[in-house]
């Protein structure tokens, strides 16, 4: 006798905590003003990463094409999968001394992890980190690029 | 006989039956496999297989530098990052007896509790939906978006930080950092009493976990298994009170303990821990210290003096100890981790045996492993 009614009392707490669940559910199928999910192609010109978004390592140049690398090597030695390589050149300047300037600051995307240690141990603050996030790309060499542009120098008050 | 009969003849004589749960299965989270031998529908015996997402983290630490083992750790478990970070950093602290400012030690314990609540979660949505309450899953990641903000706001990442480095921080927090806390705990504290309405008190949910895989406490210690897997089973592991490290001395909280030690109550001690890690978080808020110190002076090259150094800290899972073996130079000469999850792994067939396969699925699911954790 007591097995069936605690069957049937089963029967009917069971339905009564599944109303209850539901009532959670059917409160957000209704409440259209809670919906948090963002369309996110179509809202592609809307989104804004934060400003601390480590998206991928840039180098800033200014409005002359100057940039700020020294070309030290500080970064390449602080990075932990050898993403970045610092290729520099050695030139004599007008006073007859030997001088090393930056030829060609290569970071690899596909190695690196974004630890943020480049960014943090630069010495002169030439490299940062950009806001992009759409790495995605068909052909693996696209992911190795040239940071510093065509024809771009050092920053004249980091030279002096 | 042919080759054919031979086989039925051979399954005949010999009922128990051998599948493999995994490594491709979407309840164990990741690349794990179980060899399940089945009677029938009952599990007889489970053997876990690992190391499919070997990376070999711990040789290679041997051929970094301090500052770089920490984006190493993030990888560990990843829905601890910051616990782990901490870790490696505690140490190399300890070993150079640095003192960090007192802000960085609240901001770090603010952060731990932080990634908590947040890997609770994303446990709470996954074990729902393991379960087949698929809406867990939405309503859990809805939640826990609002702790990612907080973390990319910050830090600029959101899964793995690396942000809390040998001596301090990385650089400072944004100064939306406490606002966004003190909101999100007002958020929270509306959202989890709808969890408990939607999954706890669900008939269907308690009868898949109560009275099931039953973890004794004399196994929980025989076996290691710490967190609030350990401590459903009544087992006193909570690092932040038998070892107090980082702001854990100057906040009051309780450890949540448990003796039925089966799986809804592991459920119920996670649940219960989401809200202890609010209570903590509060407190923590209110006594952080004003001011823009983030790190003490640390050496441009960090060099351990020779010795071994050893220092634990509670993830979200349990204990995490790494032990640092230095010979002077600016790596490590060993770093041993002993992480939680590869501890927790091994009750499985202790836990499983004896239960249908399906109770297997919300067995490991109660442990909530991470699978890089367990293969590092």
């Amino acid at each position: 006798m007591k097995s069936i009614f605690n069957y049937i009392t089963g029967i009917f707490k069971g339905v009564w905590t599944l109303l209850k669940g539901m009532s959670v559910t059917g409160k957000y199928f209704i409440r259209l003003d809670k919906i948090v999910t963002q369309k996110y192609p179509e809202n592609r010109k809307k989104l804004k990463m934060y400003d601390r978004f480590k998206g991928e390592v840039i180098m800033p140049h200014d409005a002359g094409n100057y940039h700020r690398c020294t070309g030290c090597g500080i970064c390449e030695l602080n990075c932990p999968n050898g993403s970045i390589e610092v290729l520099t050149d050695k030139i004599t300047t007008t006073e007859g001394k030997s001088k090393r300037i930056l030829d060609k600051y290569i970071y690899h995307l596909s190695m690196c992890t974004f630890c943020g240690l480049c960014v943090k141990t630069c010495p002169s603050t030439a490299i940062a980190f950009s806001q992009e996030f759409e790495h995605a790309v068909f052909d693996r060499q696209k992911l190795t690029k040239v940071l510093n542009k065509q024809g771009s120098s050092l920053v004249k008050d980091i030279a002096e | 006989m042919s080759e054919e009969k031979k086989v039925i003849v051979e399954l005949n004589e010999n009922p128990e039956y051998i599948i493999n749960m995994g490594p491709q299965h979407p309840s164990t989270h990741g690349v794990l496999r179980f060899e399940v031998s089945l009677q029938g529908e009952m599990v007889k015996h489970l053997i876990p297989h690992c190391g499919y997402v070997h990376r070999g983290i711990e040789k290679m630490c041997e051929s970094l530098t301090y500052p770089q083992v920490i984006h190493l750790t993030d990888r560990l478990d990843y829905l601890s990052a910051h616990m782990n970070n901490e870790a490696v950093s505690l140490c190399v602290e300890n070993a150079l007896e640095i003192e960090v400012p007192e802000r960085v030690k609240y901001i770090r314990s603010i952060l731990s509790e932080l990634n908590r609540i947040a890997s609770h979660q994303l446990w709470w949505s996954a074990f729902g939906m393991d379960l087949g309450g698929l809406t867990c899953f939405f309503y859990g990641l809805r939640d826990r978006e609002k702790i990612l903000d907080i973390f990319e706001e910050s830090f600029g990442s959101r899964l793995l930080h690396s942000f809390i480095v040998p001596g301090g921080l990385m650089h400072d927090i944004h100064p939306n950092f406490k606002k966004g806390i003190t909101d999100f705990i007002k958020y929270f504290r509306k959202k989890l009493p709808e969890y408990n309405r939607f999954l706890t008190g669900n008939v269907i949910f308690q009868a898949r976990t109560k009275g099931l895989g039953i973890l004794s406490k004399e196994d929980a210690i025989n076996y290691g298994i710490t967190g609030p897997s350990g401590r459903a089973s009544g087992f006193s592991c909570d690092i932040r009170k038998v070892e107090p490290y980082s702001a854990y001395p100057y906040v009051d909280f309780k450890e949540i303990l448990y003796n039925e030690g089966d799986t809804f109550y592991r459920y119920v001690a996670r649940m219960d821990e989401m809200v202890e890690s609010m209570n903590i978080l509060e407190q923590l808020i209110d006594k952080m210290p004003d001011g823009n110190e983030y790190t003490s002076k640390m050496k441009p090259v960090i060099k351990l003096p020779e010795g071994e150094y050893y220092q634990r800290v509670e993830t979200a899972r349990g204990e995490l100890g790494v032990y640092i073996v230095s010979d002077g130079n600016k790596t490590p000469y060993r770093l041993k981790l002993r992480t939680p999850n590869f501890s927790n792994l091994f009750i499985m067939n202790k836990l499983a045996s004896g239960y249908k396969i399906a109770d297997l699925v919300a067995i490991s699911g109660s442990l909530d492993l991470v699978i890089p954790d367990i293969d590092r």
